[in-house]
C-alpha cells in the first residue's frame, strides 16, 4: 500500500418508493406513539450498505451504480442513493 | 416427460417438488445451481425454501446462479419453468415475471392452509382445473406480498395473466381472504407468453389426500397435459 492511499467506503440508501406500503414503518411508528412519542407523524424503513472499494476510479463509481440498480435494491420497490466520502 | 427441480443452497422444498412428480409418475431429477445447463428437460421447477437465506431480499442473491442464464433461454424458448413461493420470488427478482413480492401485510409468517380460485383455466398450469374452481393449497411465507404498479397490474388483469387468487372457502376474493396483502389477491400468475408460472402457494405440498389435499397435483397434471398436447401438436 503506497504512502497516502486512503480507504474509500460509499454508503447506498435503499428506501421504498412513495406510495409503496411499509407496513413495519407503520408499525414502528404505532409503537412509538404508544411509547409516548406522539409528534411522529409517520416512519419509513430502509437499508443502507457501507461498500469499501479498492479505489475512488471511475470504473469502481461506475460498478456501484450498477450493482445498486441491479441488485442491492430492486427497482420495482425501491429507490436508491449513493453518498460518496 | 421430464423434470428438473432446481436445488440453491438453502431450497428446501426442492424435496417436496420432487416427490410431486414422482406421484405424478413421471421423470424428474435434480439440477444443482451452479450447473450450466438444461437440455433434456421439458420442464424447470424452482422450488420454495430460502435459498441464500433470503439474504438483501428472497430470491434476490438466487437469480444470479449459473443456472438461472440457462432457465432464462429455457423460458425464451418456450419450456415450462413453474417458479413456487421462493421461486416465485426467484422468478420476478430475475425478471422473468413482473412485480415483486414484500413482505406480508401483518408482518407475520403465514404457515397456514390457503383456499385459491382458480382465475383462468387456459394456462399450461391450470387446464385441469375449472374456472371458478376453489383449491385448498397450504403456504408458508413472510415475503409473499405480491405488488406492482397499478398500470401493470391492470395490463396482467386485462390479459387474464392472474391464475390464481386468494379466496375464502365459497370462492368469495375478500380482504379478509386475502392472507398476505397482495393486490388484487393474486396468488399465482404468468408471464405474458404463458409458459413461465409464479405462485406463492405449495401446490407440491397438496398432492395426496394423506397430506391435507390432494389440489396441488393438477398443477402437475396441467403441466403434463399442455405438454402432450404441444406433441401431439407436432406430431399432426
Amino acid at each position: 500500500m503506497s504512502s497516502g492511499e486512503t480507504i474509500k467506503t460509499a454508503t447506498g440508501y435503499v428506501r421504498f418508493k412513495d406510495g409503496v406500503l411499509d407496513p413495519e414503518g407503520l408499525t414502528i411508528q404505532k409503537s412509538l406513539a404508544t411509547m409516548g412519542y406522539d409528534k411522529t407523524r409517520s416512519v419509513r424503513t430502509g437499508k443502507f450498505f457501507e461498500i469499501e472499494l479498492a479505489d475512488d476510479s471511475a470504473e469502481a463509481r461506475r460498478q456501484l451504480e450498477e450493482m445498486s440498480e441491479k441488485a442491492l435494491a430492486n427497482p420495482v420497490i425501491e429507490s436508491f442513493k449513493i453518498v460518496w466520502p | 416427460m421430464k423434470f428438473a427441480v432446481v436445488t440453491f443452497p438453502g431450497s428446501n422444498s426442492d424435496h417436496d417438488s420432487y416427490s410431486a412428480i414422482r406421484t405424478l409418475g413421471e421423470e424428474v431429477s435434480y439440477v444443482w445451481h451452479q450447473d450450466a445447463g438444461l437440455s433434456g428437460f421439458d420442464c424447470v421447477i424452482l422450488p420454495g425454501g430460502f435459498s441464500y437465506g433470503d439474504y438483501l431480499r428472497g430470491g434476490a442473491i438466487a437469480r444470479f446462479s449459473p443456472i438461472m442464464e440457462a432457465v432464462r433461454e429455457f423460458a425464451a424458448d418456450g419450456g415450462l419453468v413453474a417458479g413456487f413461493c421462493n421461486g416465485f420470488q426467484i422468478l420476478v427478482e430475475s425478471g422473468l415475471l413482473p412485480g415483486a413480492l414484500m413482505r406480508n401485510d401483518s408482518l407475520r409468517f403465514r404457515g397456514q392452509w390457503a383456499h385459491l380460485r382458480v382465475e383462468n383455466n387456459q394456462t399450461a398450469f391450470s387446464n385441469r382445473f375449472a374456472t371458478g374452481q376453489v383449491i385448498r393449497i397450504p403456504i408458508a411465507h413472510a415475503e409473499g406480498n405480491y405488488y406492482n404498479i397499478p398500470e401493470d397490474i391492470e395490463r396482467v388483469e386485462r390479459e387474464r395473466r392472474v391464475v390464481f387468487r386468494y379466496c375464502d372457502r365459497g370462492g368469495a376474493v375478500t380482504e379478509r381472504s386475502n392472507v398476505n396483502g397482495s393486490i388484487n389477491s393474486i396468488a399465482g400468475i404468468v408471464n405474458d407468453s404463458g409458459n413461465v408460472l409464479g405462485m406463492m402457494p405449495h401446490p407440491e405440498r397438496a398432492t395426496e389426500l394423506i397430506l391435507g389435499s390432494a389440489d396441488g397435483l393438477k398443477v402437475f397434471e396441467s403441466m403434463r397435459e399442455h405438454q402432450h398436447q404441444l406433441s401431439d401438436g407436432a406430431a399432426a
